[in-house]
C-alpha cells in the first residue's frame, strides 16, 4: 500500500482495476472484507470502508446475507471515469517532464510510437 | 461508537515525575488500536491503569462501565500481554494454558495449541527454559487464544524474528475477523502494524498528542525537497516539523502538507513531495530537541576546502 493515500481508496481502486481489466465480471461476487483484509494485510474496517464506497457509487451492490457483487454497467462507467482522468493523471506529467528535458512534440510522438511497437501493444 | 474504555484527565505521578499528564480518550469496541510513543512516554503506565494494576494519581477510568481495580467482572474480560511476563518457576507451557483457561471466559484451547505449533512452542517445555523469542511467542499465543474483549499487547515482539512477527499479525487479523474485539498494540515497529491498526493513539512525555484514524494520517505529513527559496515558498503558512540541508538543497518535513492545492503549488515551485509513513511521522512528532546544530558542511568538504 502507498503512504500518500488512504488505504480505503487504494482498496476501492484495486477492485475497480479488477472490474476494468475483466478479472471481476459484472454480477460476479467480490471478495469479502475479511478476505481482502487478510490478503492485503490491512484492517478489516478499512477494507470495509473501501468496499462501501464502491457500493455508494453504484459499482457494487449488496445481496443481504450473501455478499457484494459487481453491478451491471459498472465496467463501462468506470472506464468512462478513468478516461476523463487520463489527461490529468498521465498526459499532464508526461508533457511536463518532456518540456523540462526539451523533448519536442515530434520527438515525443515518435517515442510513443516506437515504445508501443517494442511492448507489442500498438495503440492504433 | 460503543466505548469499552473511557478515561478522563488521567494523571499519574511518581514522586516529581509526571508519567501521565491529563490524558483523556475512549476505546471503542471491535477496534484495533496502535498505542505509539517513545520509551518512557507513559504507554505501559497507561495500560497498567486500564488493567487495574496501578492507580491514577487523579482523573478517572472506566472499563466496561466500571472501575477496573480489583473488579473480577471487568478483569475477566481483559487480557494484558506484558513484555516481561513472569510465571511460576515450575510452569510448563501447558500449565500456562491451563491457568489461562480458568482466567479467560472465551479461551480457545484448540486455537492455543494450534498457535503453539505454528510458533514451534513445545507444550511440555518449562517456561523458564524458553528463549526470549519463545517467551514472546507464548505471550502472543495467550493474548490471541484468550479472545478477551479487551486485549493489550505491550511490545509483544521482543526476540521474535520477522517470520514469527508476520505470523502473529496474520493470526491476529484472521482471528479478529471471526471474533471482533478491542485490541491495543503497543509497539515501536510502527511500519509493521500501520496497515493493521484502525486508530492511532500517540503518547509523548505523558501527554496524548494524537488520537486519530490511521487512514486519515496517511499522507498527512510530507517531506518537501527542493531549492531553499522554493521550499520556503511552499512551507510558508504550514507547520514545519523538521528541516535538513545539503548544499543548496533543503528537505522540510511539513505537517498538513497535502492540501487540495499543495501538489499544484509544489509542481510550480519545482518542489518534490514525498509522503511520510506513519513511523516517520511519529519520529518527527516525538523527537526530542536536538543539541547538535544542523551542519551545512560535511567534514569531507571541509578537508577539501583547506
Amino acid at each position: 500500500m502507498d503512504n500518500d493515500r488512504p488505504i480505503f481508496l487504494q482498496i476501492a481502486e484495486l477492485i475497480e482495476n479488477s472490474i476494468i481489466d475483466g478479472s471481476l465480471v459484472e454480477e460476479a461476487q467480490v471478495p469479502s472484507t475479511n478476505e481482502l483484509a487478510a490478503f492485503h494485510r490491512i484492517n478489516p474496517a478499512t477494507a470495509a470502508k473501501g468496499v462501501n464506497q464502491l457500493v455508494s457509487e453504484g459499482t457494487l451492490y449488496k445481496r443481504r446475507g450473501i455478499g457484494m457483487f459487481v453491478a451491471g454497467g459498472a465496467r463501462a462507467r468506470l472506464r468512462e471515469r478513468r478516461r476523463d482522468r487520463f489527461t490529468e493523471q498521465y498526459v499532464g506529467p508526461l508533457l511536463a517532464e518532456a518540456r523540462k528535458l526539451g523533448i519536442g512534440h515530434d520527438e515525443l510522438m515518435k517515442m510513443i510510437d516506437s515504445f508501443g511497437a517494442v511492448v507489442g501493444r500498438d495503440l492504433g | 461508537m460503543t466505548a469499552v474504555v473511557t478515561a478522563h484527565g488521567l494523571t499519574k505521578r511518581f514522586g516529581d515525575v509526571t508519567a501521565l499528564d491529563d490524558v483523556s480518550f475512549a476505546l471503542a469496541e471491535h477496534t484495533i488500536y496502535g498505542l505509539l510513543g517513545p520509551n518512557g512516554a507513559g504507554k505501559t503506565t497507561l495500560m497498567q491503569i486500564l488493567t487495574g494494576q496501578a492507580f491514577a494519581s487523579s482523573g478517572n477510568v472506566s472499563v466496561f462501565d466500571a472501575p477496573p481495580v480489583e473488579n473480577p467482572a471487568v478483569l475477566s474480560k481483559v487480557c494484558f500481554v506484558r513484555e516481561s511476563q513472569r510465571y511460576p518457576h515450575v510452569y510448563t507451557v501447558r500449565h500456562v494454558f491451563h491457568t489461562a483457561r480458568r482466567l479467560f471466559a472465551n479461551w480457545d484451547d484448540t486455537f492455543a495449541h494450534g498457535l503453539a505449533a505454528d510458533f514451534q512452542l513445545p507444550a511440555g517445555r518449562l517456561v523458564r527454559g524458553l528463549s526470549r523469542g519463545m517467551l514472546s511467542a507464548l505471550g502472543v499465543t495467550v493474548g490471541l487464544a484468550a479472545r478477551a474483549p479487551l486485549t493489550f499487547f505491550d511490545e509483544p515482539y521482543l526476540g521474535l524474528d520477522p517470520a514469527a512477527r508476520q505470523l502473529f499479525y496474520d493470526r491476529l487479523l484472521a482471528d479478529y475477523a471471526g471474533h471482533p474485539r478491542t485490541v491495543v498494540l503497543s509497539t515501536h515497529l510502527i511500519d509493521e502494524v500501520s496497515d493493521l491498526v484502525e486508530r492511532v493513539l500517540l503518547i509523548d512525555r505523558g501527554r496524548l498528542v494524537l488520537d486519530e484514524d490511521a487512514d486519515d494520517l496517511r499522507g498527512r505529513a510530507v517531506a518537501a525537497t527542493g531549492r531553499a527559496e522554493a521550499v520556503d515558498g511552499f512551507a510558508a503558512g504550514r507547520t514545519e516539523l523538521h528541516r535538513e540541508r545539503l548544499s543548496g538543497l533543503v528537505r522540510s518535513t511539513i505537517l498538513d502538507g497535502l492540501g487540495p492545492h499543495a501538489k499544484a503549488l509544489a509542481q510550480t515551485l519545482n518542489v518534490e513531495l514525498e509522503p511520510l509513513s506513519l513511523q516517520q511521522l511519529v519520529v518527527r512528532l516525538t523527537a526530542p530537541p536536538t543539541t547538535v546544530p544542523p551542519t551545512t558542511t560535511a567534514p569531507a568538504d571541509r578537508e577539501a576546502a583547506r
